[in-house]
């Protein structure tokens, strides 16, 4: 069987297709949450060095993680757009920014909380918060130039150009703990190696960022297809959706 | 090089310069070991914040009088005109700031090597914000509070240029090489000069359709 995948980038077919698809996500991000979290506080055995206070790695590193690879996604999609002028894409890219900046807010704050008690200081110069806090800059830059702009299509071209200079960034942040020696810690999950953790907690890390994808995803669905209505509002299908749900 | 003839423009960056890296030590009090310690820093977040204020007049008064709908529909490549436009605005905001750096630079007490390192660091470093900068002033042509929105857009990308310029100059002080530091600005410079004109370009096409 194949899929017409072309029917499914009009705004049109899209935005049933995304209706369908959120509840499902939905679901599925609260049942993993749920059990990630479960996994985190219950089971997960107590860390050696860094007593209780780690398990606020299930949620700071999963965000961190969402934060890097959502903008990754944005400017492919954003940059997708400006190339092929879909509309779709440039609509996906303006809808995952707002997720993107939560995440990054979510990572710096949890940062904090975990910086206190291991280092004693909420806040260090260090190469990997200043880069994350760059990216959150980005984001911010990324949404307030699209909505500085009222027409939207130069709103999606112009925002895809800051979203693409910005890439830059992303390996920056990956990075950072291996070119340069500071505080934060290396990673501890690695495709290459075996991780360094205890299988408890890798499976608690990995489950909370299966939850967060879901997340994500459920919730970009949710507002791309926002976006979608607004956009289309002039369109005869939004006018027919609106006669039929009335 | 229409610019040199709004002299007062150029005198405006300048004096911005001047002025900002003068209020640090009214501010901070005038310890010299303090002001010594914070001089890279403050005379490179003043040479940003000065080069960024001048972004506004880079494309907008050509934008304003229609030259720039003209250099558009122009035979030769908008990434060359543009290219020009960065060279030039590097000339009338940047280089001035880089000659006029030592001098400040006396006045935070630091030592003959550390404002040739200063000097140089500039040098290379302050292209770069042209570079970069002409693509924010690129994007938000035209658009309302396009002044703070620049700065939002290109403020973020300015800071590892900062972080290595005043790193080189931090090393030089506390006698650690900076070679290091003056190899990444000159990577981010050639790299910026490969791809700004031609992104901003590409903005400058967007904004005016």
């Amino acid at each position: 069987m194949s899929i017409n995948w072309y029917k499914y980038a009009a705004p049109s077919s899209f935005y049933f297709l995304a209706g369908k698809l959120i509840p499902f996500f939905t679901v599925l991000a609260v049942i993993l949450l749920v059990a990630g979290l479960y996994i985190g506080f219950f089971v997960a055995p107590t860390d050696f060095q860094q007593g209780e206070a780690y398990r606020i790695i299930f949620i700071h590193v999963p965000a961190a993680w969402m934060s890097m690879f959502l903008y990754v996604v944005m400017a492919f999609w954003a940059g997708i757009g400006l190339a092929f002028n879909t509309r779709l894409s440039s609509m996906f890219a303006t809808a995952i920014a707002p997720t993107g900046a939560l995440f990054t807010f979510i990572a710096l704050w949890t940062g904090a909380w975990w910086g206190k008690p291991m280092w004693g200081t909420w806040w260090v110069w260090d190469a990997r918060l200043t880069s994350e806090l760059i990216l959150l800059f980005l984001y911010i830059g990324f949404m307030s130039l699209q909505a500085a702009i009222d027409d939207p299509r130069r709103a999606d071209k112009a925002g895809a150009v800051i979203a693409l200079v910005g890439v830059v960034n992303i390996p920056i942040i990956y990075f950072s703990v291996q070119w340069w020696n500071t505080l934060h810690q290396g990673a501890s999950v690695s495709v290459m190696q075996s991780p360094k953790m205890a299988t408890a907690m890798l499976v608690g890390m990995l489950v909370m960022v299966l939850a967060a994808w879901m997340y994500s995803i459920a919730l970009i669905l949710l507002r791309a297809r926002n976006i979608i209505l607004e956009r289309e509002s002039h369109t005869s299908w939004v006018a027919e959706l609106k006669e039929t749900t009335r | 090089m229409l610019a040199m003839r709004r002299q007062a423009d150029v005198l405006i960056t300048l004096f911005f310069f001047i002025i900002v890296v003068s209020l640090f030590p009214l501010g901070v009090g005038p310890e010299m070991n303090i002001l010594r310690a914070i001089a890279p820093g403050v005379l490179w977040v003043a040479a940003l914040l000065a080069s960024m204020l001048s972004l506004g007049r880079l494309f907008s008064i050509d934008y304003m009088d229609g030259t720039l709908e003209q250099l558009l529909i122009s035979p030769s490549p908008l990434f060359l005109l543009v290219l020009g436009k960065m060279v030039s605005h590097w000339l009338v905001s940047g280089l001035p700031l880089v000659l006029m750096a030592p001098i400040l630079g006396i006045q935070y007490d630091l030592s003959m090597e550390a404002l040739s390192v200063l000097t140089l660091s500039l040098l290379i470093g302050t292209p770069i914000l042209s570079l970069i900068g002409a693509i924010g002033a690129a994007l938000t042509l035209g658009v309302r509070g396009g002044g703070v929105l620049v700065s939002l857009l290109v403020l973020p990308l300015y800071i590892p240029i900062l972080i290595f310029g005043a790193g080189a100059v931090e090393a030089s002080a506390a006698g650690l090489g900076y070679d290091a530091h003056f190899s990444l600005l000159g990577a981010f410079l050639l790299v910026s000069l490969v791809f700004a004109p031609w992104a901003a370009a590409a903005s400058l096409r967007i904004s005016m359709e």
